[in-house]
């Protein structure tokens, strides 16, 4: 892992005021939450990805979390989500004590998350391939009802990418030229068939701006996240460490 | 019915800027003129029926109100999940208007029927399901449904009764009293007409739904009264049966009857004209005054 520089981020994004936690104690918040050990190396594979994006570009207050001026990032991939509630926590979003419930009858933290039940959390995800879609409807409304600013961010894992439903949004995306429309792809080579060409290939040939990065260097995220991509929607293949060894 | 739900989505588009109509290709060139006057909430996505409720699910987070058109077929049944997932799941209100119906284009086949869609959305929870059988219903059950904020089931259809009824309060609507054991008839949106006709001169209560869910359980048991047993047909334009579980519901306190008319499981393959359909369902008035004269026969005997 070369996770660098995430000390040196350039400017906090507005409202972030102060979060509580820094990059260095999300592996301790994420070791409060236990008992879904089939999903740890997933949930590994987003926490730079999901960082960065969080500490650098996302534009979210933890003390309005349902601003209407707030930027919305949809978490598609909500399997091993526990990097995203560490993130949140360490964001201010989420008290860390909650961590310790994960899972449990009474906690808001399921192995899925839930929108209803988790502030920051834009949608409930488990069933893959949702978040794009849906983030096309959020991009398209945020536009009809004039927030020009506020931009939408979805992350999915590159397995997921496989579903159809995403390839009915990409292509309409590209085509109606959605450019306030973000897509993080987070590449752990689990897709059972293609490749990371064929999927870059897939999402340029939809008329989207692409970035490749590698998802474990902050420098590099924050690069691939923050390219002028006018007219177009912007996706960013983030490629971490294979999910099996090949 | 289709044409007054584009005119009324055309005007709800210039009235309230909250509106939005996502389509999948079906009747957008209807729309083409309030399209141009609001190129940001008419959104055409294609052949894309995913994408389509999805995208409905994404306008109602940002604060909209979507209403969501295609044939019945496509838009319950294909994405499904969708509606479990990106409307119910996300909490968010949506209202989808269907056309097409059970075989309202028998010439297209089976790809393009929809009866189960009402029995499937039963599987989910807190949607209104409205099944106008005039088209003035239609515009008042849209209508109201677009000022909601529910998730709402509007099932238009080419089928239509001869004159429209007040169905805004979503009750049963008493039309004919019966006997005190006369069957209690209910019967659903364009089902109206052709029931009507099936049980003249027949001892029967007769109640009419344009809104089926919730369903008006009050209404039943008022219609029944303080009988000690009860008979009740359904008279649906969707799956036979689909509202048996409700009417068991409301009747719980009353050892009752159900005779549940509707369009069958099995396949018709068969093409030919909406008519020739129900003919073949027992749906025409002919055939359903067989079926309930003979329940309401045996009933007696």
């Amino acid at each position: 892992m070369t996770a660098t520089a995430h000390d040196t981020a350039p400017t906090a994004p507005p409202g972030a005021a102060d979060p509580p936690f820094g990059y260095d104690d999300l592996p301790a918040l994420m070791a409060r939450m236990t008992g879904a050990d089939k999903h740890a190396p997933a949930a590994d594979s987003l926490t730079d990805a999901l960082w960065v994006l969080h500490q650098d570009v996302l534009r979210l207050d933890p003390a309005r979390p349902d601003a209407e001026d707030r930027d919305r990032f949809l978490l598609s991939r909500g399997h091993g989500p526990m990097s995203y509630y560490a993130v949140l926590a360490a964001r201010g979003f989420l008290d860390p004590a909650v961590l310790d419930g994960f899972g449990t009858f009474d906690s808001p933290l399921g192995h899925h998350p839930d929108r209803t039940l988790v502030p920051g959390v834009e949608i409930s995800s488990g069933s893959l391939g949702h978040g794009l879609p849906i983030g096309v409807g959020t991009a398209l409304g945020l536009r009809a009802r004039g927030l020009a600013e506020q931009r939408v961010w979805v992350m999915v894992g590159d397995a997921e990418l496989d579903e159809g439903s995403n390839h009915e949004a990409l292509e309409f995306a590209g085509a109606y030229g959605l450019d306030s429309l973000h897509l993080v792809v987070v590449d752990n080579s689990s897709a059972t068939w293609g490749d990371s060409r064929s999927r870059a290939e897939r999402i340029t040939a939809a008329g989207w701006s692409l970035a490749e990065a590698d998802g474990r260097d902050h420098a590099d995220l924050r690069r691939a996240y923050t390219l002028p991509h006018p007219g177009r929607p912007h996706a960013v293949l983030a490629r971490v460490e294979p999910k099996h060894a090949r | 019915m289709r044409d007054r739900f584009v005119r009324v989505a055309s005007d709800l588009l210039d009235t309230d800027d909250r509106t939005a109509v996502v389509l999948a290709v079906i009747t957008a060139a209807a729309f083409e003129e309030a399209a141009r006057r609001h190129p940001d909430r008419v959104i055409d996505v294609g052949i894309r029926e995913q994408l389509l409720i999805g995208a409905g699910a994404g306008l109602a987070l940002a604060g909209m109100r979507p209403v969501v058109h295609t044939f019945a077929s496509f838009l319950v049944e294909r994405p499904f999940e969708q509606l479990k997932l990106d409307l119910q799941h996300q909490d968010v209100g949506a209202v989808l208007v269907s056309a097409n119906a059970s075989y309202d284009w028998p010439q297209g086949g089976f790809t393009h029927m929809a009866p189960g869609d009402v029995a499937l959305l039963d599987t989910l929870d807190g949607w209104g399901v409205h099944v106008p059988g005039h088209p003035d219903e239609a515009e008042l059950l849209l209508r109201r449904a677009v000022a909601g904020e529910g998730r709402e089931y509007v099932r238009l259809s080419e089928q239509s009764n001869r004159a429209a009824l007040p169905v805004a309060d979503g009750r049963l609507l008493p039309l004919r009293e019966g006997g005190p054991t006369a069957p209690v008839v209910v019967a659903v949106g364009p089902m109206l007409d052709p029931t009507a006709e099936a049980v003249a001169g027949l001892d029967v209560t007769l109640l009419y739904a344009a809104t089926v869910r919730p369903f008006d359980a009050v209404g039943l048991r008022a219609a029944v009264g303080a009988r000690p047993t009860a008979d009740v047909v359904l008279v649906e334009p969707y799956l036979a049966g689909t509202s048996t579980a409700r009417v068991a519901e409301a009747l719980s306190g009353t050892p009752h009857r159900t005779l549940a008319l509707g369009v069958p499981r099995a396949e018709l393959r068969r093409y030919g004209t909406r008519e020739e359909h129900a003919r073949a369902h027992g749906l025409d008035a002919a055939g359903l005054r067989g079926r309930i004269a003979a329940f309401a026969g045996a009933a007696r005997d």
